[in-house]
């Protein structure tokens, strides 16, 4: 029996022991809340910390959260059993024939899988769930060799046996499936939009930087974040961060550096406490002039959220923060070609990572 | 000649068509659409109220048919008693005829205006006359008529008539040739007057044949004729000069103290002479020579004397019972969740009796967001126009709605939600506030019985919601602990390989009450009222259990054997050990009354302990 079958057990155990005693069933799990994570000074990242909520069967959403983490228990298991994976967007649908134990939506069945890893200390890919997005694109000067699902192993250069897309993160990047062969470049640029990372690839700023490039698509990925990790602790590879200029793309700084809130229990799976932001910082916006946008009402209430939020608590984060909400301004990355092209990877980029201590 | 002398003749050559043309709107005439609403309604009103008083159901057939661009022709029939052939021309062909002002009877009409304005409208607008048809029983002929108006004489003129085969037994059919215009799904249209007639006269079944030939029958759903209300003679307190003069030239009193206590209601012969000694006037003397002085302080002094109110029996109220019947057939494809209705007792207003009732449907598929439907009434007639200017609608604005689950900007105005709202005065003598007859002026008395009533209703209505909402709350629970419960203990089994585990301990701490749930099948006549109780304590539980009853004479089948029944009330002695359930039933023969909710209470046991059922306020 696996690890994650033994510890998902568990949890029905304690169900069935709580009614076999005469006790309203209950579990306990950590409150997903802002206010309820706490940096771990060991591994350097943002953890949940000691609030915990009770589900319980008490009142009739708690009965059916149970009722619900019993079928999903009961699939996992089933799966495992038949060496089998499913999406989390499968797990929903399936759901449809469990009568009273349906999902309402995939949002509940979503958390309901994290629930599951935050319990049992396991991740989702122990329990054979993978997430429906296709992990982001890498582009660098890199070897990677993955076990593909024929179980060969592949060398990949990320410069030369890619197209211009580049190298697509599978959903799995652990080491049983993804190996770091060879490497030549030097840092690492996570790169928000697609645009720019296209932009980028154009103008082989891969290879002028001596960067590998990765595209974070919007909030990254798990896979995404655990891939920079690897690169960054097995490598030894600086990384840093290239977002649009506004409080959301913030957010997705702080999940790659310090974790998500929403998957704060296995942070130290995910973050890359080393990682820094490039930019574009609303310093940025006002040194080089960039075409901006008000801020809207959302922007305002996000920045001021982010002022107390615990992950943002450092001068630099604070000063930003500040500054914008007085200039009330926001830009994105491509706000740039206001000069030209070529001025993200001529200009702006040699300047800001020299800034940053970083030579060409 | 002088010039009083030409003017009057000028005066005298106003036609009775000039007076309708200056008067269109207070007769209802004032547009297509309202002419049409209003020559149906003058006949069908006349239709109910001689059905009514030959003691006859009323089954009414109107058809609306389109002749030619606004031209329709309008039928209404009836199967009433028919009019002789010699009254039937100054029935339909006179203004103003049978017009009675010193007797007051709760009727339809009140002046005589109704009909013949119709066929008065008809005639001027198509030129065509009105042709009526009726029979006066089995074995009789019935005749058929063709009559126009005589404008200046105002008097009827036969055009045609003649002898006509007639299957029926008895009856009145008019036909109307009239410009009009007929509109559909709208407040003001013929089809909403005919629904709210059938709402409040449910003794009634009315067929209705649409221009497009559609054909809606408004079913009956009482075989019983409203009471005929009785003629009352005046009170001193309502009177005014000019009725009082016209009484005092037209009585067969000889003496002044034999007319007061002759022709007016709450006078005694002693009481008048009261009167006619403190006004200073002779009691002997003879009415018609009563002087405009002396008639003037005999009204003065009416006010001074204290005299016992009108008597109150000559109202007839549709009552509480058939109001919701009324309600409850017209908004069936509504499912309303709720209908209550309630009946004031008889009160007066300036020395004229008059009652209010009220009825208030909640739910079903009535619209959540909009303002909610007023059906107002006057001696059950719908009044479909000058809403605003009703002191029935002023008494709803008057009452703060969110009180009682409508909701209501600030508290006043005219609220939002799912409901009807439907107020009938009846009085003998309604104060409309023009002739037209559209809307009830604000009298106070009246407005505070509209209001007293509304309330009495919105506090059923609010009991009702708050059950519901307790209700809810419970059957949530309910839901958890009969099936999400059960099905994680089977599953956690089934996962573990082990014996489902008991849960009924459990069940008790989640629940830790005893649940009560009723519900009132009504079958053939017959409510079945079915009560099942749950003791979901861990303790045993020993309460009384009230249910209410219309009366006791109605109740069958009390299972089980009850402490006592009482007239309004059964009584039982309920014991449960934990975890047991016990089932009641009665049945309640619905025999003229309605039985459609049960009202529970216990006594002897905490109420926050119980769902489904309110402490025991009463008598043990």
């Amino acid at each position: 029996m696996s690890d994650a079958v033994k510890e998902l057990k568990k949890i029905a155990e304690k169900i069935y022991d709580d009614l076999a005693k005469g006790k309203i069933p209950s579990i306990e799990l950590p409150a997903r809340t802002k206010s309820n994570i706490v940096f771990d000074d060991r591994y350097r990242v943002w953890k949940y910390g000691s609030q915990n909520i009770t589900r319980s069967a008490v009142s009739l959403s708690g009965a059916y959260m149970l009722l619900r983490t019993m079928y999903v228990i009961d699939f996992i298991k089933d799966m495992i059993e038949q060496g089998k994976s499913s999406t989390l967007r499968e797990l929903y649908y399936i759901s449809e024939g469990w009568g009273e134990a349906k999902f309402n939506s995939q949002d509940e069945s979503d958390k309901l899988a994290e629930d599951l890893e935050i319990i049992t200390k396991k991740l989702r890919e122990d329990f054979k769930l993978r997430p429906e997005e296709d992990g982001a694109r890498v582009i660098g000067d890199i070897v990677i060799e993955e076990t593909t699902r024929k179980g060969e192993k592949r060398r990949i250069h990320c410069q030369d046996d890619v197209g211009d897309a580049g190298y697509s993160i599978p959903y799995n990047v652990e080491k049983e499936k993804l190996r770091f062969v060879e490497v030549n470049a030097d840092k690492v640029i996570a790169v928000e939009t697609g645009g720019m990372f296209d932009r980028l690839v154009e103008n082989r700023f891969d290879e002028k930087s001596n960067a590998i490039l990765v595209h974070l698509k919007g909030q990254p990925a798990r896979s995404t974040r655990r891939f920079i990790k690897r690169l960054n602790e097995e490598l030894n590879l600086p990384v840093v961060v290239f977002t649009d200029g506004d409080p959301w793309s913030y957010r997705i700084y702080a999940s790659v550096a310090y974790g998500a809130i929403k998957t704060a229990h296995i942070s130290e799976y995910l973050a890359t406490p080393a990682a820094q932001f490039l930019g574009v910082t609303p310093s940025d916006i006002l040194n080089y002039e960039l075409p901006s946008d008000d801020l809207t009402k959302e922007d305002i209430s996000a920045l001021q959220s982010e002022l107390s939020d615990p992950r943002f608590q450092d001068e630099f984060w604070l000063n930003e923060i500040k500054l914008q909400l007085e200039i009330k301004k926001k830009a994105e990355q491509q706000a740039l070609a206001k000069y030209g092209l070529d001025y993200v990877t001529d200009v702006y980029l040699p300047e800001k990572l020299a800034e940053m201590g970083y030579e060409m | 000649m002088p010039i009083a002398e030409e003017l009057a003749k000028k005066q005298r050559q106003i036609s009775i068509a000039e007076f309708f043309e200056k008067n269109k709107q207070i007769l209802g005439f004032d547009s297509l659409t309202r002419a049409l609403i209003t020559c149906v309604k003058e006949a069908v009103d006349n239709s109910l109220d001689a059905c009514e008083e030959a003691g006859i159901l009323p089954d009414i057939f109107v058809e609306i048919e389109q002749i030619d661009g606004d031209e329709y022709r309008i039928v209404v029939e009836d199967n009433g008693p028919g009019i002789v052939k010699s009254q039937i021309p100054h029935v339909f062909g006179r203004l103003l005829y049978g017009s009675r002002f010193h007797s007051l009877k709760q009727s339809r009409g009140q002046q005589g205006i109704g009909i013949s304005a119709a066929v008065l409208y008809s005639q001027l607008t198509t030129g065509k006359p009105a042709i009526i048809t009726s029979k006066i029983g089995e074995g009789f002929p019935a005749h058929r008529i063709e009559l126009i108006i005589d404008t200046k004489k105002n008097l009827p003129r036969i055009i045609k008539e003649e002898m006509v085969h007639w299957k029926k037994k008895s009856g009145t059919r008019v036909e109307l040739f009239v410009k009009g215009k007929y509109v559909k799904n709208r407040k003001q249209s013929v089809y909403e007057y005919l629904r709210s007639t059938a709402i409040v006269n449910p003794h009634a079944h009315i067929t209705f044949i649409e221009p497009d030939g559609n054909e809606i029958i408004f079913e009956r759903a009482v075989d019983e004729l409203p009471k005929q209300p009785k003629e009352i003679k005046p009170h001193p307190y309502g009177i005014e000069l000019g009725t009082l003069l016209k009484m005092l030239k037209e009585t067969k009193a000889k003496k002044i103290t034999t007319f007061l206590a002759s022709e007016f209601s709450s006078v005694s012969l002693q009481k008048a002479r009261q009167i006619v000694a403190k006004a200073g006037i002779d009691e002997n003397k003879e009415p018609a020579k009563i002087s405009l002085e002396e008639a003037k302080k005999i009204l003065e002094t009416f006010k001074k004397v204290k005299l016992m109110a009108p008597p109150t029996d000559c109202l007839s109220p549709i009552g509480e019972t058939l109001i919701k019947r009324g309600l409850r057939k017209e908004t069936a494809q509504l499912s309303p969740e709720f209908i209550s209705t309630d009946t004031r007792q008889p009160s007066v207003f300036a020395g004229t009796p008059f009652m209010v009732e009220t009825g208030i449907v909640y739910g079903g598929n009535l619209p959540k967001e909009e303002r909610v439907e007023i059906l107002r009434f006057a001696n059950r007639v719908p009044l479909l126009y000058q809403e605003g200017a009703c002191v029935i609608t002023e008494a709803i604005k008057n009452i703060d709605w969110r009180r009682y689950g409508l909701e209501q900007k600030g508290g006043k105005g005219i609220p939002y939600g799912p409901a009807i709202i439907l107020v009938h005065v009846a009085s003998v003598n309604i104060p409309f506030t023009s002739e037209s007859k559209e809307a009830i002026a604000n009298v106070e008395e009246i407005e505070k019985e509209i209001r007293l009533s509304l309330q009495q209703c919105a506090r059923r209505m609010k009991t009702h919601l708050s059950k519901k909402a307790k209700k809810e709350k419970a059957k949530s629970k309910f839901l958890l602990i009969s099936k999400i419960l059960p099905e994680i203990a089977r599953k956690a089994a089934e996962m573990l390989d082990k014996p489902v585990p008991p849960i009924d301990d459990v069940i008790s701490q989640i629940m830790n009450i005893v649940w009560i749930d009723d519900e009132v099948v009504t079958k053939d006549g017959m409510a079945e009222s079915k009560i099942k109780i749950i003791n979901y304590k861990r303790k045993p539980q020993e309460f009384i259990l009230y249910a209410e009853i219309p009366s006791k004479e109605y109740v069958m089948d009390v299972i089980p054997e009850p402490l006592e029944i009482r007239e309004r009330i059964i009584k039982w002695k309920i014991s449960l050990k934990p975890s047991e359930k016990l089932e009641l039933s009665f049945k309640i023969k619905c025999d003229g009354i309605d039985f459609d909710e049960n009202n529970l209470y216990v006594l002897g046991i905490d109420p926050v302990n119980i769902v489904g059922a309110e402490k025991w306020e009463g008598e043990e």
